[in-house]
């Protein structure tokens, strides 16, 4: 879901190199023993490191330009009209939804659509747009709002998540569309759209605040920067893939560039587009925590609230509500879209469902009508109340388990962190500087030659130039542990799913849950088990990153032909025979993607675990959130994050173009 | 033909029982928001920022339920960190920051150069930064708490992350810290780590009494936590006027902060009633402990906790309020 730099057309990759594999091999382990060498000899020199306070030029200089930003905003033209006007048309579009659906409208002591109100027309919608399973789904979810006591809270994150969705689809299929005609296009966007992506929000929320001011129009912003990529990436690749052969047909009949667009193009990709509009949703509510720090209304404020007073069990409660919208807005839009397709190809609506759309709006206004009549119909009932004991049984359950863990989990942390963290940490970050750039470039060409050099080489270029080497090697090393602790776990998660049905169907809400869950949730009760180390950042960063890596993994093992599986157990292969000789072999595509994933999840918590003692590039980036001086070492931070990503993701794409497939 | 009859008579169900659900009670009966006081007209909006801790929390819960119930006025609270807080004050978008610790920074940068925000005068309570270790470890190891015993102790305050030495945590993101000074101007063998988070700071100390593991961290007070688990202080070199002019050769414990109030130019110009109960407004750290206790550990609403305190206590309250309505 979330964090996915989305490349759907694979970088070329070599087929006659394959056969180099092998010397590359031994070439690596030279690479590494020369790595261990210089190490023994140059430790602890040249490594870079710079105090907590220490500030440099660079970062002083990015200090200045805001301050430059914060003295220009009053009296220009520019900030006062453009950007001021944009902040302006977002302020009253998203107050104007509260009023009607969520907040007291004022001088009515509640909005001018009650609860009742609210729940109708939405039902009513998913039922004309996606069908009844929909409509009971939609229905059933928003009860659950109020009944969870967070009524007010849900409707406002629905409200500025369709704002910031609608703006996203407004900008980024037009993009798209753009990218997928242009080369240029394409080349000048994608670096940009990595950058939005991978750039952690804590680095620009200030900065973003003195643009758009303390509301929702910076949420709706903030929200836009992270969510519109997928959109834009996932629009250009379905209006990519029409297939040329129905262009051509088209462009024979003498249709128009503009036409072939309009009737070939996007109807053909609108699969693609919908599933774009999909990924982009659920990347704009895994930003309502974020939203949340610069007031943006919703239910990332319980969570954020929750977390000052280390309240576990209200933000579990608050949590969930997001992973019960993440899943109705999820299938929603899904089945919408299915349905669009149905409709298309039969034609026109049957009678039977236009009287029933019709006798639906007639209730749902009947219900809305009512609901602005009665205090009871407006405002959601206290009872029944699921909120509080679901709070009190989540709070005494980790309470419990803190308990009765906390001992074995801290041995875990001192193990881990001795045996594995601490010689990888000083492996990387003792190096000096000059012997680190050299082994990452020659890993980087023997994995997937010159390209990926080139490109790690400027990535490295622009670490060095943020001023945090040392902290981007500390955290290179929790990123690559934890990565391998994902594929780790995925794999064995995973192949368990693809080979047994009921497993999938037991773990798959499981993930969906941990991948929209805000990672506030989970922080505090994961402090408590493994205390403020690196390792809780690791933990952290896992539970983000298996779900994606184990659903591809799972997904990739079922897809293996089942007539290899069936030649092969009539072979009489043993279960694990099975697993390492037939599947997991002929599902290599998905499990190089997974990784891959994997890995880009990791790299996107790598902020939130410099909440819980991750250290490196993510504590500076939160500092820098919260301290004015230092701002511009926070965004040399995140500067410095966004290079590394970048750097892992192209290094490990080029080698799986090259290894991946055979 | 028959499943859609079927799926419409569902949905009709599925409405008819919403719509059963209705009862009496017209919505006019319902009492408005806002407590009434009759001058409504005459205070306005009060935009009261919300900085991330709970102690802050508090304040400026207290100072809006008085604000709403006894003037009247219109109170937003808007949750955001000190500097957002400090910037929005430009435009109108935060008039009142409650409880300031220092910021020299962002004094000089609005208060001297750009002029949108002014000092509002000291709200009562008093801030203290500095090294703390869980009460037990206070028992156990009586002189602890003197700088010049922590060497020998060192040892016992090493981990995992602390490379060998003891292990100072820090890491409540919003201060400033000088402990990576200190610890090397005081010749320490210790090592500042950073636990990112006053959540995580607190989650630490509280395992840590719990399971009477050593832990040596940064802390400060008024806070909530201190009623839980009541931290013992570690007395640094004192401070002393001017000990810590120069950051990198600070060797002396942090001052006193005497909180204060900042809000914005704008706000004073229009020197309304709101301004002028901010400007009167004045309690203690108990006073504060007591509310927050309320929010943070009896998980009550925010403003039920100002309730609360105001009715207990209507002499404060009505001292600011003479003072506002004058």
């Amino acid at each position: 879901m979330t964090t996915t730099l989305e490349r759907p057309t694979a970088p070329p990759g070599g087929g006659d190199r394959k056969r180099r594999m092998p010397g590359n091999g031994r070439l690596l382990l030279g690479v590494l023993v020369v790595w261990v060498l210089g190490w023994a000899i140059f430790q602890g020199t040249a490594t870079l490191e710079i105090g907590g306070a220490d500030l440099t030029d660079f970062h002083l200089w990015l200090n200045s330009i805001r301050d430059g930003f914060d003295q220009a905003r009053a009296g220009s033209f520019f900030f006062e009209y453009v950007i001021g006007g944009i902040s302006a048309v977002i302020d009253a579009t998203v107050t104007g939804l509260r009023d009607l659906l969520s907040q007291p409208s004022f001088p009515r002591p509640v909005p001018e659509i009650g609860w009742l109100g609210v729940v109708a027309i939405f039902s009513w919608l998913a039922y004309a747009l996606a069908g009844l399973r929909s409509a009971v789904m939609v229905l059933v979810g928003l009860l659950l709002f109020g009944f969870l006591g967070y009524w007010e809270d849900s409707i406002d994150l629905l409200i500025v998540t369709l704002v910031a969705v609608l703006v996203c689809v407004v900008i980024g299929i037009p993009m798209g569309i753009w990218m997928a005609r242009s080369r240029r296009a394409t080349a000048v966007l994608t670096p940009i759209l990595d950058a939005m992506q991978t750039m952690p929000s804590f680095a620009y929320l200030a900065p973003l605040v003195l643009l758009f001011g303390i509301g929702p129009a910076s949420a709706v912003v903030t929200t836009l920067i992270y969510a519109l990529p997928p959109l834009a990436r996932i629009t250009a690749h379905g209006i990519r893939s029409v297939s040329p052969t129905t262009i051509e047909a088209a462009r024979s009949m003498g249709t128009s560039r503009w036409q072939i667009l309009r009737t070939v193009q996007l109807p053909m990709a609108r699969r693609t587009i919908i599933v774009g509009l999909n990924q982009c949703t659920m990347a704009a509510l895994s930003m309502a925590t974020i939203a949340a720090l610069i007031n943006g209304p919703g239910l990332g404020q319980p969570v954020a609230q929750a977390l000052q007073s280390l309240d576990i069990g209200n933000a579990f409660v608050s949590g969930i509500a997001i992973v019960i919208m993440a899943i109705v807005l999820d299938r929603t839009t899904t089945a919408a879209s299915e349905r669009a397709e149905v409709a298309t190809r039969r034609g026109g609506t049957p009678r039977s469902r236009r009287i029933g759309l019709i006798a639906g709006g007639v209730v749902a206004l009947v219900c809305v009508y009512l609901s602005r009549l009665y205090i009871q119909l407006a405002q959601f009932p206290a009872e029944p109340d699921l909120g509080t004991p679901l709070a009190a049984g989540v709070t005494a359950f980790t309470d419990a388990l803190v308990r009765a863990v906390s001992g074995l989990t801290s041995a875990l942390t001192s193990v881990v962190s001795t045996v594995l963290l601490n010689p990888l940490q000083s492996l990387l970050a003792g190096s000096p500087w000059w012997l680190m750039f050299l082994v990452l470039l020659a890993v980087a060409y023997l994995a997937g030659g010159w390209r990926p050099t080139a490109i790690a080489l400027v990535c490295l270029l622009v670490i060095l130039g943020t001023g945090l080497w040392n902290e981007a090697m500390k955290t290179l090393t929790t990123t690559i542990v934890a990565t391998l602790a994902v594929i780790l776990v995925a794999l064995v998660i995973g192949v368990w799913m693809g080979r047994n049905r009921r497993a999938d169907t037991a773990v798959r809400p499981i993930l969906d849950a941990f991948q929209t869950i805000p990672p506030f949730v989970y922080l505090v009760p994961a402090l408590a088990l493994f205390g403020p180390t690196r390792f809780t950042a690791i933990v952290a960063a896992v539970a983000f990153g298996v779900p994606v890596a184990t659903k591809l993994i799972a997904d990739g093992i079922r897809g293996v032909s089942p007539t290899s599986v069936e030649a092969a157990r009539a072979s009489g292969t043993t279960a694990w025979q099975m697993i390492s000789r037939v599947q997991l072999p002929m599902a290599r595509a998905a499990v190089v993607l997974a990784s891959n994933q994997g890995l880009l999840n990791v790299l996107s918590m790598v902020v939130i675990g410099g909440l819980v003692g991750g250290g490196g590039l993510g504590y500076y980036v939160v500092a820098g959130f919260s301290q004015g001086q230092l701002f511009g070492k926070g965004l040399a931070a995140g500067i410095a994050i966004t290079a590394l990503g970048i750097m892992l993701d192209r290094v490990a794409q080029y080698a799986a173009a090259r290894y991946g497939r055979r | 033909m028959e499943l859609r009859a079927v799926r419409r008579v569902a949905l009709m169900a599925v409405l008819g029982l919403s719509l059963a659900a209705c009862g009496g009670g017209n919505i006019q009966n319902a009492p408005a928001p806002s407590g009434g006081g009759g001058q409504a007209a005459s205070c306005g909006k009060l935009n009261m920022a919300i900085n991330p801790w709970v102690g802050y929390e508090a304040s400026a819960h207290v100072v809006g339920y008085v604000a709403k119930s006894k003037l009247g006025c219109e109170v937003e609270y808007k949750n955001v960190k000190e500097e957002v807080a400090w910037q929005g004050m430009g435009n109108s978008e935060v008039d009142v920051v409650i409880e300031n610790w220092g910021h020299p920074d962002l004094v000089q940068k609005y208060i001297t150069d750009q002029k949108t925000a002014q000092d509002a005068g000291v709200n009562g309570n008093v801030g203290v930064i500095g090294w703390y270790v869980p009460p037990w470890m206070a028992q156990q190891y009586p002189d602890i708490t003197d700088w010049n015993n922590l060497n020998k102790y060192a040892d016992l305050f090493k981990t995992t992350e602390s490379g060998g030495q003891g292990q100072l945590l820090d890491g409540d993101p919003s201060f400033v810290t000088n402990d990576e000074a200190l610890v090397k101007n005081l010749n320490l063998n210790y090592k500042v780590v950073y636990a990112g988070s006053e959540a995580a700071l607190i989650q630490a100390f509280r395992q840590a009494e719990a399971n009477k593991k050593p832990l040596l961290g940064y802390f400060y007070e008024p806070q909530w936590f201190m009623s839980e688990v009541p931290l013992v202080k570690v007395n640094l070199p004192p401070y002393t006027e001017g000990c810590d002019a120069d950051p990198a050769k600070i060797a002396c414990d942090y001052p006193k902060y005497d909180l204060n109030k900042i809000v914005a130019t704008k706000f004073v110009e229009a020197n309304g009633p709101a301004y002028k109960l901010v400007k009167a407004f004045k309690w203690t750290n108990d006073d504060q402990n007591l509310v927050a206790k309320s929010i943070a550990e009896d998980k009550m609403d925010p403003d039920q906790a100002a309730q609360k305190w105001v009715d207990a206590n209507p002499d404060k309250v009505n001292a600011w309020l003479q003072a506002a309505q004058a």
